[in-house]
């Protein structure tokens, strides 16, 4: 049995970090929360999670930033945005968890291979490239930069995904392409 | 040349934490006409006040100017003060400079600069104001109150105590409102209706109240002491002096069975046309509702009720609406509250799934005269053997409504218990903060507790079917941080409290405010809480915000104070901001004349001019700004004072 | 007066959804609504972009909406259900967040494309319920619905904020147009429960096991099939049905059904236009369901 200690003492905490969130769109009633825990209890995933949705508000409006990042349930959240839909205090929680995992990207506060913001970056970096994304090329990448066996359990799928032509090897290029990266090179205002 | 004192308020720091008061002083004091200039902490209190009264004396000062918080606060506070230091309280104007000025802005130059501007414009239009008087109207010893629930039932009866003649107009067949519909109340768990039906009698046997059920307030007009109200009187098919509430022609109807939906038991029990609404109705009489009679769905019924009246002949079917006028001095709105309706969250699945109730219905199954005896059963007849209560339903939300609706917490708990009781259920109370703050709240809170009810501290997000009949609530227990689905047989809907779907209307036929969750405003959250920003119409219960029954009770017994001292003091002084009519510029045109909202203008008949009735002219100056030739003026807005203010906030120094 | 109809397919229409495509395609040229494809569409940027840069992620909804408003068309029609709540997230912070608003605008300008106002994004099963109908959905039925009860499954994205197609507590328009068409709808209690997304493809385990629970309650529920209105729930609830099996030890193989194929199946539509063939699980049902119908049935 481990017998670790779980207190958190306040100089743990960035009471500052919070406060930079809300600024960000849809961040914005973040300290509303009534703790009610209505997110986790409509949120399909939240029993997978080691925080629940709720828990994660509470760390991030209390400035306990390495927790909230380093958990597992920010990659866990599948944008569903039910919590958002049902949170009495309109709280967007849907975007706190897309903020807190641009963070964590940010700052690779994940374990290594973690195949979740693996492939947010390899798709990220197809559509930049090519303007399309193509599932087959997505998943093949994927695997090569985090597990390449999970190739293996996926050829059964593979196999009937040919079969019934829902597989396309060709990787898609739009003509405007040029006219996209000059769009996507437009910089941000700075904050 | 007018010798005007100007005195610049501190407020403490509400004022002179934004704006430089003394640089505002400073300013006035070189303004011409301006004798005397200070600052001063807080002009509203005894030594502020003096600091006027002695000027006046001591500087021969023949106007004031008061810049501070808003008019509606001190007004009547500094013209009193102008008016023992021996001027006409109207040579005095006052300035906001806290609500307008300091309160809204947070650049100190500015907002001074600002205060100078607001003050200067002052100096401009006070030099022109005229003396005038207050009028006294009488108040009619009469009080209508709007609405028989506990609230209106209370300040009836103090009323009454006190001597005074009351309307009780109520728009249900009887008086006891919701509290009527409760089995028992918390935290003492005393029986609603034993508490109540005492009062609900006296209410009827007490000479200095006329009771009006099935009744309604159609129409307000008039003002404070001496408001005209009309009412209009829904016909009961029933002579109510012939009727002895013997409930003979209910057991003769020629429906043998009850067959329509009980209001009273909320749609779980059943009633024929001709009803009693409960056993213990004020008045005792029954009524037959038009919608579901024979006789009146096609003119062919045997009639059955009528042989069963007999001689007593109380059956009265073409009896029609009618419109009474009456005259009252002041006016109580106890209209109350309506529960919520969770068909507006589909996620509980009420009137989906049969075994979701509300509280109100689960109030009704187990108070003993209710539809099942007591008996707390499912629709089915099954006794429930885990009961689920969900609290904050249509409370808490930004999708519904934003408040606390106040009372849910307890009455869940006294739910909890009473099923508890009847069934020795399991129970569940999912709540997200319990609310326990009233005298003996808590220690019910802890008794319910011991008594081995379950605690869950979070909103339920989902309630779904089992696959075995059952229901499950699916909740975070976040002081565990998991998620919990608890199977259940019954689920109780803890629903908020709204305002009457009506209260806007309402509120416009009395012209007093609503605020946006529809529920009346009092004029002032603290220290008059009864009262509202029209004279004479005072609030009571929910229809001024959720309350329990200790509180409407209490309110109720302060606005029927409110009501008797005003009747005692005997009149009212009204301002002075009139409108009147230069007849030699009228040209009769009639413009002003719907305008008015108060009616207060009419034609003269043998000069046909514009003739306005001081007493009902409430000073708003829509006619003013209507009339084409000009000719109408209004007492401390003439157009020269407004031009002259105008003039004023212009002239940059 | 027919009125044609700009649709933005996205990627997964042009891959693993391609019967959603064809399915659609069919479905409108029978109602006689022409489909025109947005020409040289970018990905929308769907749920990942959003978890990487969310200004990059409304500047590809931006030129896309752009385009649509160069083609002088005011409504822009996505079905998937990703792409058309990324596109109405993208034009409802634009309107809100001024910070956000530049952006775009800066983003387009150096684009040498215009400013995006004024289109509406739309979801197909929206058109259908708005543009044309139940009514007119009823009388356009002529072959009649013999694969029993189905649960109209309508996933997350497209019934969230942001979006129109319903309301997002209980929606029933999927129900309402399956049960004009003649198909029987189960109550099924799921029918807003997210397929887990793209979380199959990452945690595995924990984006099969919701699957199972769809799976299994629809069955409960005793439907047939399952409709859906986005490519992403149809592919999950498609394709690890095997998987599942294994796993869970309770057989499934339910067909996995667009809303577009059963009503174009209903207008009358050839099979083999509809994409049928490109289902995976349930295939077994689906040929014994069509054997019975090797000749149109015609109402009179």
């Amino acid at each position: 049995m481990d017998f670790g200690r779980t207190m958190k003492y306040q100089r743990e905490a960035e009471p500052d970090w919070p406060h930079q969130l809300k600024q960000l769109p849809g961040c914005e009633r973040l300290f509303s929360c009534i703790q009610c825990g209505k997110c986790s209890g409509t949120c399909p995933l939240s029993i997978y999670m080691d925080y629940t949705p709720r828990r994660i508000i509470n760390l991030v409006r209390e400035g306990f930033r390495n927790e909230a990042l380093s958990s597992k349930t920010i990659w866990l959240c599948a944008s569903c945005y039910a919590c958002a839909v049902h949170c009495p205090q309109d709280i967007h929680i849907t975007d706190v968890m897309y903020m807190l995992k641009r963070e964590a990207i940010q700052h690779q506060m994940y374990p290594k291979r973690f195949p979740i913001p693996v492939l947010a970056r390899e798709f990220y970096d197809l559509v930049r490239k090519r303007g399309r994304s193509s599932e087959f090329w997505l998943v093949l990448r994927l695997a090569m930069k985090s597990n390449p066996l999970i190739l293996l359990g996926m050829v059964r799928t593979g196999f009937w995904l040919i079969r019934t032509g829902r597989l396309s090897l060709r990787s898609e290029r739009i003509r405007g392409v040029h006219q996209l990266r000059r769009e996507l090179a437009t910089p941000k205002e700075a904050q | 040349m007018a010798r005007i004192g100007i005195y610049v308020c501190h407020c403490g720091h509400n004022i002179a934490g934004t704006i430089d008061v003394k640089g505002v002083a400073n300013y006035a004091a070189s303004l011409p006409g301006v004798a005397v200039a200070r600052d001063y902490k807080y002009m509203c209190s005894d030594p502020g006040q003096d600091l006027i009264k002695n000027d006046i004396r001591d500087h021969q000062l023949d106007r004031i100017i008061v810049a501070a918080c808003s008019p509606s606060l001190h007004e009547a506070t500094f013209r009193n003060a102008t008016a023992q230091g021996g001027l006409n309280a109207y040579y005095f104007q006052m300035v906001n400079v806290r609500e307008h000025d300091a309160w809204v802005h947070s650049d100190k130059a500015a907002a001074t600069e600002k205060a100078k501007d607001l003050v200067r414009a002052a100096v401009y239009r006070v030099k022109l104001h005229k003396p005038l008087e207050r009028r006294r109207v009488p108040i009619r010893p009469e009080v209508l109150v709007v609405g028989g629930g506990i609230a209106g039932i209370h300040a009836s009866l103090s009323l009454a105590a006190a001597g005074k003649q009351v309307y009780l107009v109520e728009r249900e067949p009887t008086i006891g409102g919701h509290m009527a519909q409760f089995d028992k109340t918390f935290p003492t768990l005393d029986c609603a209706a034993c508490i109540l039906t005492p009062k609900m009698t006296a209410v009827r046997a007490n000479p200095n109240i006329t009771l009006w059920t099935l009744s309604e307030v159609v129409k307000v007009e008039g003002f404070v002491g001496s408001y005209q109200v009309t009412v209009r009187h829904k016909p009961r098919y029933i002579i109510d002096d012939l009727c002895v509430g013997c409930l003979e022609c209910v057991e003769a109807c020629v429906f043998k069975e009850p067959r329509f939906s009980d209001e009273f038991n909320v749609g779980l029990g059943k009633r024929k046309p001709v009803y009693m609404p409960f056993p213990q109705a004020v008045p005792q009489l029954v009524l037959i509702d038009p919608e579901t009679c024979i006789e009146f769905k096609t003119g062919k019924c045997k009639k059955t009720c009528v042989e069963a009246c007999a001689e007593r002949n109380a059956i009265d079917f073409t009896q029609k609406e009618r419109l009474e006028t009456i005259e009252v001095g002041s006016i109580i709105l106890s209209t109350g509250f309506e529960v919520f309706d969770p068909h507006r969250i589909p996620y509980y699945g009420y009137g989906v799934y049969p075994n979701v109730y509300t509280a109100l219905e689960v109030e009704r199954l187990v108070n003993a005269a209710g539809p099942t005896g007591g008996e707390v059963v499912l629709r089915d007849g099954r006794k429930p053997k885990r009961v689920g209560i969900v609290h904050c339903v249509g409370s808490r939300d930004e999708h519904t409504n934003r408040y606390c609706s106040r009372v849910c917490c307890m009455y869940s708990l006294k739910l909890a218990h009473l099923v508890k009781e009847h069934t020795d259920a399991e129970i569940f109370n999912c709540y997200i903060d319990m609310r326990t703050p009233g005298k003996t709240f808590e220690e019910f809170y802890n008794r319910v507790g011991e008594e081995g009810v379950n605690f869950v501290r979070g909103k339920v997000a989902d309630v779904y079917p089992d696959g075995d009949g059952s229901l499950v609530m699916q909740v975070e227990d976040t002081l565990l941080g998991i998620v919990r689905k608890i199977p259940v047989d019954m689920v109780v809907l803890a629903v908020g409290l709204e305002a009457h779907r009506d209260a806007d209307a309402v509120r416009r036929m009395f012209n007093i405010t609503c605020a946006s969750e529809g529920f009346f405003v009092e004029r002032h959250p603290k220290l008059a809480p009864v009262n509202t920003f029209t004279d004479g119409i005072f609030l009571a219960g929910c229809c001024q915000g959720p309350k329990d029954i200790p509180d409407t009770v209490a309110q109720a017994g302060a606005a029927a104070m409110e009501a008797a001292a005003l009747i005692d003091k005997g009149y009212v002084e009204l301002e002075p901001m009139t409108a009147s009519v230069n007849e030699e510029e009228c040209s009769g045109c009639k413009t002003c004349i719907p305008m008015c909202p108060y009616s207060a203008i009419s034609q003269k008949a043998d000069v046909k001019k514009a003739f306005i009735n001081e007493v009902l002219c409430k000073g708003c100056g829509t006619c003013v700004a209507a009339c084409p030739s000009g000719s109408i003026k209004q007492n401390l807005f003439e157009d020269e004072e407004i031009f002259e203010e105008i003039e004023g906030v212009l002239a940059y120094a | 007066m027919a009125r044609d109809y700009l649709y933005f397919p996205g990627c997964s229409l042009k891959a693993t959804g391609v019967a959603y495509e064809e399915s659609m395609q069919e479905l409108f040229r029978i109602l006689e609504m022409p489909l025109r494809e947005l020409e040289d569409w970018n990905c929308c940027g769907a749920t990942s972009y959003m978890a990487i840069d969310e200004e990059s992620a409304f500047q590809l909804s931006a030129r896309n909406l752009s385009l649509a408003r160069q083609n002088g068309n005011s409504d822009l029609m996505a079905p998937c259900a990703a792409c058309y709540l990324v596109l109405r997230k993208t034009q409802d912070y634009v309107k809100k967040y001024p910070r956000v608003h530049r952006h775009v605008a800066a983003s387009l300008e150096s684009a040498g494309l215009p400013m995006m106002d004024g289109v509406k994004v739309r979801h197909p099963l929206e058109v259908l319920y708005n543009d044309v109908g139940l009514e007119k959905l009823e009388s356009k039925v002529v072959r009649r619905w013999r694969g029993g009860p189905v649960a109209c499954y309508y996933g997350c994205q497209a019934v969230r904020p942001f979006t129109e197609v319903d309301r997002a507590h209980n929606p029933i328009r999927m129900d309402e147009i399956m049960k004009a068409v003649g198909v029987p709808t189960v109550d099924y209690s799921l029918k807003t429960k997210c397929c887990g997304g793209a979380l199959t493809g990452t945690i595995h385990d924990v984006g099969v096991r919701l699957n199972y629970l769809l799976l299994k309650e629809a069955a409960r529920k005793g439907a047939n099939a399952i409709v859906t209105l986005c490519p992403l729930c149809q592919f999950n609830l498609d394709a690890y049905q095997v998987e599942i099996q294994k796993e869970s030890g309770e057989s499934f193989d339910t067909p996995i059904l667009y809303f577009t194929q059963v009503l174009g199946w209903a207008f009358g539509a050839d099979p083999r236009k509809l994409g049928f063939k490109r289902g995976i699980a349930g295939r077994k049902l689906l040929k014994q369901w069509f054997a019975e119908h090797a000749e149109v049935e015609q109402y009179v």
